[in-house]
């Protein structure tokens, strides 16, 4: 089974990606960058993370999160994060990094806030 | 005793009680009680650092720690392997990383040794800096610190570097 498994959905113009195991060095960050780098060569600039099934995240898969965040931003688009464990907003809250996301706990309440 | 429990991996581990004898200074021996000692050593590629986390798995298992600490020893490991794979070893897997965890009465123990040039660790940046806010790498030190109570590296005569972290428990 792959370290990290990443289900593609499609509400309006956002891209949901239901992502579900561990984003850390290796398979699980580089499987992240692919997915991102495919969906902004489709042109599909709007994503929502949902990673309420992703049970570890390590440095490198934090720095993955922030690489994604700046090249959806550089393409003009939007990237948010829904349904995070405790564990992951413990360490975005330690790194200051949840002034820089934008989160959410409701899936409603995230695609509403698309531009 | 030897378990090579994972290809390529060198696992010795006790489970006794042991008196080490630390060294001395003017006279004074500095003795720790170990309670239980494993020791792993890896070749540098990436897959170390599951293989790492498996045995800090097991050891805090056996030791029936809580989930909470368990979370912060296992990331600051990670990090601390990484590093010693990426950084210190080069990905050199004819260099190889030592891992050591120890349980001490009221702590646990972790030495993580590569065997690299060194850094200067008083001279990380500081990831929550607004500059370095939005930069993908340069969190792992950080983390070790936040999740330890005690980081500290040092140079070996013989070569390498090794961080030492202790978590009070």
């Amino acid at each position: 089974m792959a370290e990290l498994n990443i289900s593609e959905r499609q509400s309006g113009d956002v891209t949901i990606l239901d992502m579900d195991g561990k984003i850390t060095i290796g398979e699980g960050s580089v499987a992240l960058r692919t997915a991102i780098r495919r969906l902004l060569e489709e042109g599909k600039k709007k994503i929502l993370l949902n990673l309420a099934r992703v049970s570890y995240i390590d440095s490198s898969g934090i720095g993955e999160l922030v690489s994604s965040y700046t090249a959806i931003n550089k393409e003009g688009g939007e990237l948010k994060l829904l349904n995070l464990t405790q564990k992951l907003q413990d360490l975005l809250t330690i790194t200051k990094l949840l002034t820089v996301f934008d989160v959410y706990e409701s899936e409603a309440e995230a695609l509403a806030s698309f531009k | 005793m030897l378990h090579p429990r994972h290809p390529g991996s060198v696992w010795s581990s006790k489970n006794s009680r042991g008196l080490h004898n630390h060294g001395s200074w003017s006279g004074l021996c500095l003795l720790t009680v170990t309670l239980e000692t494993t020791e792993l050593r890896f070749p540098s590629r990436i897959e170390a650092v599951e293989e790492a986390a498996r045995a800090v798995a097991e050891f805090l298992s056996r030791a029936g720690v809580s989930e909470d600490v368990a979370f912060g020893i296992d990331m600051a490991v990670r990090e601390a392997v990484t590093n010693a794979v990426l950084h210190g070893n080069d990905k050199d897997e004819t260099k190889f990383t030592d891992l050591s965890l120890k349980l001490l009465p009221g702590a646990f123990e972790i030495t993580v040794h590569d065997q690299g040039t060194g850094f200067n660790s008083s001279n990380i940046p500081d990831p929550t800096e607004a500059d370095n806010l939005l930069k993908s790498s340069g969190r792992g030190i950080f983390f070790m610190r936040n999740l330890m109570d005690e980081v500290e590296w040092s140079m070996d005569p013989e070569g390498g570097t090794t961080v030492r972290m202790l978590k009070k428990v």
